[in-house]
C-alpha cells in the first residue's frame, strides 16, 4: 500500500507542480517552442466593448455555415437530370422535376434532421452576410479602417462580396422556380456588360441560359472553391488583429500604446465560446420556429413559368430595387446595343460603391492628411462630416432595398404602380441628402452634450460676498461614472522553490 | 492531492494583492451568480438531452430545432455570465508596441531586394527579359483553355429560336392549339411543337399566344398578316432581364413581367408602357392552316429576351 502511495508521490514529484498538464505543456515546447508564444497569447487584451461583438457574430455564423453546409452535401445532388418526384409531400407527387430539386426535398422531407439544417443554413448565411455588414459599419464609423489597418478594411470588404457571392450561388442549389429566376436575371445582368457580355454569360453559363452546367459547377464553386477563399481570408482577417492588436474607445487609462480589457484566457475564451453557442442556439431556435424558402411551396425551376411578388435574398435587395427604379434608356447604334437599362444598375453601380469603399482609406486621407496610426477609436460624433456621409450612403442603400418591393408596397398600401415606381425615384435621391445634414447636425448637438442620458444632478446656487450667483453643479452620480478601476497588467504568477526564502528563487518569467 | 499543495506554495502575484479588486469578480454576491448560473446550464443540459432524445424517435423538425436551440443558448448564456461576472473583473493592460522595425532594419531590406536582386536581373537583361516575355505569354494562353473551353461561343443562338415557318402552335402539353381553342380574352403560353418539354424550348422559344376582339387592336406596320381572327403572339422573355412575362391584366390588356413591372400593351405590338423594359415584346407571325391550326409564318424578326452588344438588329427591321 504505501509502496504504492509512494509510487503516486514519486510520479507527482517528476511530473512536477503542474502535473500531467504542465508535463504535457513541457514536451511539447520541446519540440515546438511555444512556452513563450503561448503565454503572450493567454496574457492577450481583449478590449470590453459590446461593438466588438458583431465581428465575432460573423465569424460564428460563419462556423455555423460550414457544419451545417457539411451536412447537406451528403444529401445534395448537383445535378439537372431529370427525374419524376415520388415522396411525401404529396402534391408533388408525379412531377418531372430535376435531381437538385429532388435531392432538397428529399433532405426538406425525407432525412433525420434534414430540414432543420437545411433552414439553420438558410439562416446563418442570412445573419452571416447582415453581421458582416454591420460590422463594417462599426469599422467605418469609428474610424477603425485607417492606418495602420488599411489593409484589414480590404480583406473585410473582399470577405463582404464574397459572402454575398457565396449566398447568391447557395440560394440557386435547389433548382426551385423562385431562385431559377434569379439566376436567370442574373445571366441577364452578365450578357449586358458591353463588347464581353455574351461571350461570358455563354462561358459561366455552358451555352445559353439555362445550359446544363449551372447547377454542378455552382456547386463546386459554392461548397469548395468560394468557402475555402473566405476561409483563407476569415485566417487572414484574424492573423492581422493579433498581430496589430484590437483598437479601442478612448477612457480612463487607455493610450495610443496600450490595449485595456480582459486577457485570452480564460475571461475572453469563456464569453467568446457562450457567444459561439448563443449565436448557434438562435440559428437553431429561428431554423426550427421560422420557416425560409419553402421551395415544396415554389415548385421546380421552369423557365416558362414564375412566381408572383418574388425577392432575392435580402442582401440582393438592393441590386433588385436599382433594377426597378432605373428608366429604360438602352442605347441603340452603331450597329451594336448596350443595355443601360441593366448595366448601369446592375454593373456599374455596384462597381461604384464597392470601389469606393476598397478606396475608402485613400480617400479619407487625401481630405485629412492624416498619416498617423490610430489604435484608438473615434465616437462618431467627433467625425460629423465622416459620420453623415456614412449614414447618407446607409440611407441611399435602404431605400434601394425598400425599393426592391414596390409591387408589395403598391399591393399594400393601395396605390398604383407608377406613383410607387415615382415615389421610391424621388425618395432615393432626396432621402441621402436629408439625412447628410440631419446626422451632422446630430452630431453636433451631440458634442454640446457629453454624458448625454445620464441622470442630471442639481446645481448648487450660491451668492457671493459682492452678491454675484453662482451655479455649480454636483458631481455624478457614483454608478453613472464609468466605475471603471485602473488598468493592471495581467498577474505572473511566480513558482517559487518550496524551501528557499520567497525573494531569492523567484523564477520570472520573461514575455 | 496534499503533495501537490507541497509544491504549490503562495504565488506571488507580480505586485498586486490577492484581495486587489481586479482580481475579484464583478457580482456583488457570487454565491447568488454562481447559483443561477448553476441552473442555467443545467436547464441547457437537460434540452441538449431532450434534443438527443428527440432526434432518436424521429421528432418533428421544429421540435429537433427549439430543444437543441434552447440548449446552445442557455449553456451559452451561462457561460458568458460565467465569464463576466464570476472571473477577475480586470480591466487588464497590454502595452502596445510599434511594429515598424529601426531605419537600419528596413534599409536592410530594401538593400537586399533592390542592390542584390536588382544587380543580377541588370547584369543579364537579355535573360530577365525572354523570361519575363514567356512567362507573361504562358499567363495570357493559359486563360484560353479556363475560358473557352467552360462554353461554345455564341456564334448565332442568340438570334434565332426553334420557331420555323410552318411550326405547330402547341401548349405545354404538346397539344396543338386550334382557331376555336381561346375565347376572346385569353391567354396561353405556347412552344413550337417538339420544344415543350425541353429546356431550351421552355427558356427561348417561349411564347404567349393571346385572342384579343378585333376592334381595340392596332396593327403594326408591316405586321398586317401576323394576327388572324385577333390571335397575337409575344415571346414570353422580358426584354429587360428575360423573366416570363407571366401576368396578364385582361382588362387592361397588359403583360405584366413579375420580376420588375414592366408592363406592354398587347393591342399594341407590346410596346412597354411601364417600367424598365426598354423595347417592345417581339412579336411572332401567325398563320391559320386549312384545318384550323394555328402556326408561325417564321422565326422572330429579332433576338427574343434582354439586350446584349451584339443586338444590333434593331426594333422592325427585317433580317
Amino acid at each position: 500500500m504505501s509502496d504504492v502511495a509512494t509510487n503516486k508521490r514519486a510520479q507527482r514529484q517528476a511530473a512536477g507542480p503542474y502535473g500531467k498538464i504542465g508535463q504535457t505543456l513541457n514536451e511539447l515546447d520541446d519540440r515546438l517552442g511555444i512556452a513563450k508564444g503561448g503565454r503572450t497569447f493567454m496574457d492577450k487584451i481583449f478590449p470590453d466593448h459590446w461593438s466588438f461583438m458583431l465581428g465575432e457574430i460573423a465569424l460564428y455564423s460563419f462556423v455555423i455555415l460550414l457544419v451545417t453546409g457539411v451536412f447537406l452535401t451528403l444529401y445534395f445532388v448537383p445535378s439537372v437530370a431529370t427525374v419524376i418526384y415520388h415522396g411525401p409531400y404529396k402534391p408533388m407527387d408525379g412531377q418531372r422535376v430535376t435531381e437538385a430539386w429532388d435531392s432538397t426535398m428529399n433532405i426538406s422531407f425525407t432525412v433525420r434532421g434534414g430540414l432543420l439544417m437545411r433552414q439553420m443554413h438558410h439562416w446563418a448565411c442570412d445573419i452571416f452576410v447582415g453581421a458582416i455588414v454591420v460590422h463594417m459599419a462599426r469599422v467605418f464609423f469609428t474610424g477603425a479602417f485607417r492606418k495602420p489597418r488599411e489593409l484589414n478594411w480590404t480583406i473585410g470588404l473582399t470577405l463582404l462580396i464574397l459572402a454575398i457571392g457565396n449566398g447568391f450561388l447557395g440560394y440557386s442549389l435547389p433548382d426551385d422556380l423562385v431562385s431559377g429566376t434569379g439566376i436567370r436575371i442574373a445571366y441577364s445582368i452578365m450578357e449586358s456588360i458591353p463588347f464581353v457580355g455574351s461571350y461570358l454569360a455563354f462561358w459561366v453559363f455552358g451555352g445559353n441560359f439555362p445550359g446544363t452546367a449551372t447547377i454542378p459547377r455552382f456547386f463546386i464553386l459554392h461548397v469548395l472553391i468560394l468557402p475555402l477563399v473566405i476561409l483563407g481570408l476569415v485566417g487572414g482577417h484574424l492573423f492581422l488583429l493579433v498581430r496589430q492588436k484590437h483598437t479601442q474607445f478612448p477612457g480612463n487609462g487607455r493610450t495610443e500604446k496600450n490595449v485595456v480589457g480582459s486577457p485570452m484566457f480564460p475571461v475572453f475564451i469563456a464569453k467568446t465560446t457562450g457567444f459561439l453557442f448563443i449565436v448557434g442556439g438562435i440559428t437553431a431556435l429561428l431554423g426550427a420556429l421560422a420557416q425560409i424558402n419553402p421551395i415544396w411551396q415554389f415548385g421546380p425551376y421552369d423557365a416558362a413559368r414564375i412566381s408572383y411578388a418574388v425577392q432575392p435574398d435580402w442582401y440582393m435587395g438592393f441590386l433588385d430595387g436599382a433594377l426597378r427604379i432605373w428608366p429604360s434608356w438602352s442605347f441603340m447604334g452603331f450597329g451594336h446595343t448596350i443595355p443601360f437599362e441593366v448595366f448601369i444598375p446592375a454593373v456599374i453601380l455596384p462597381g461604384i460603391l464597392f470601389n469606393v469603399a476598397y478606396l475608402w482609406p485613400m480617400i479619407e486621407r487625401k481630405f485629412t492628411k492624416d498619416n498617423e496610426i490610430h489604435h484608438l477609436l473615434d465616437r462618431p460624433s467627433d467625425r460629423p462630416k465622416h459620420t453623415a456621409f456614412g449614414v447618407a450612403v446607409l440611407v441611399f442603400l435602404a431605400m434601394l432595398h425598400i425599393a426592391s418591393s414596390t409591387d408589395v408596397i403598391a399591393n399594400f398600401f393601395h396605390l398604383s404602380l407608377e406613383s410607387t415606381l415615382w415615389g421610391m425615384r424621388i425618395l432615393v435621391i432626396i432621402t441621402p441628402l436629408i439625412a447628410y445634414p440631419l446626422a451632422y447636425k446630430i452630431c453636433k448637438e451631440m458634442q454640446g452634450y457629453r454624458g448625454s442620458g445620464k441622470r442630471k444632478t442639481h446645481n448648487i446656487v450660491s451668492r457671493t460676498a459682492e452678491g454675484e450667483y453662482v451655479a455649480t453643479p454636483t458631481p455624478a452620480y457614483g454608478e453613472d461614472v464609468g466605475h471603471e478601476l485602473d488598468a493592471t497588467p495581467v498577474p505572473t504568477y511566480i513558482e517559487v522553490e518550496p524551501d528557499e526564502p520567497v525573494e531569492s528563487g523567484v523564477r520570472t518569467v520573461e514575455r | 492531492m496534499s503533495d501537490l499543495e507541497e509544491h504549490r506554495t503562495p504565488v506571488s502575484l507580480n505586485g498586486l494583492s490577492e484581495d486587489d479588486l481586479r482580481l475579484q469578480p464583478l457580482a456583488k454576491n457570487p454565491q447568488t451568480v454562481e447559483r443561477v448560473i448553476a441552473v442555467t446550464f443545467l436547464v441547457g443540459t437537460l434540452f441538449v438531452a431532450a434534443f438527443g432524445a428527440s432526434y432518436w424517435v424521429n421528432a418533428k423538425p421544429w421540435i429537433l430545432g427549439a430543444t437543441m436551440g434552447a440548449g446552445l443558448f442557455l449553456l451559452g448564456v451561462g457561460l458568458v455570465a460565467w465569464g463576466k461576472y464570476l472571473m477577475p473583473r480586470g480591466p487588464f493592460v497590454e502595452e502596445r508596441h510599434t511594429l515598424a522595425n529601426s531605419d537600419a532594419d528596413r534599409e536592410a531590406l530594401a538593400a537586399a531586394i533592390v542592390e542584390r536582386g536588382g544587380s543580377v536581373v541588370k547584369r543579364r537583361k537579355m535573360l530577365a527579359g525572354i523570361l519575363g516575355g514567356g512567362m507573361g505569354i504562358f499567363g495570357i494562353v493559359a486563360l484560353f483553355p479556363l475560358l473557352r473551353s467552360l462554353g461554345p461561343l455564341p456564334k448565332g443562338t442568340l438570334f434565332h429560336t426553334d420557331w420555323k415557318k410552318g411550326s405547330y402552335v402547341v401548349d405545354q402539353t404538346g397539344r396543338r392549339v386550334n382557331v376555336g381553342d381561346l375565347a376572346i380574352g385569353s391567354i396561353v403560353t405556347v412552344f413550337p411543337e417538339g420544344t415543350e418539354n425541353s429546356d431550351r424550348g421552355q427558356a427561348v422559344d417561349q411564347t404567349v399566344l393571346i385572342r384579343i376582339s378585333n376592334q381595340n387592336f392596332t396593327t403594326q406596320k408591316g405586321r398586317e398578316t401576323w394576327g388572324p381572327m385577333g390571335y397575337v403572339a409575344y415571346s414570353k422573355l422580358c426584354t429587360h432581364l428575360g423573366c416570363p412575362v407571366g401576368l396578364y391584366e385582361q382588362q387592361l390588356q397588359l403583360l405584366v413581367c413579375p420580376c420588375h413591372q414592366s408592363m406592354f400593351n398587347v393591342t399594341n405590338g407590346a410596346i412597354p408602357q411601364f417600367g424598365p423594359a426598354p423595347r417592345p415584346l417581339p412579336q411572332l407571325p401567325l398563320y391559320i392552316d386549312a384545318n384550323g391550326n394555328i402556326r408561325a409564318q417564321a422565326d422572330y424578326d429579332q433576338p427574343v429576351g434582354p439586350g446584349f452588344w451584339e443586338r444590333h438588329r434593331v426594333t422592325g427591321s427585317k433580317v
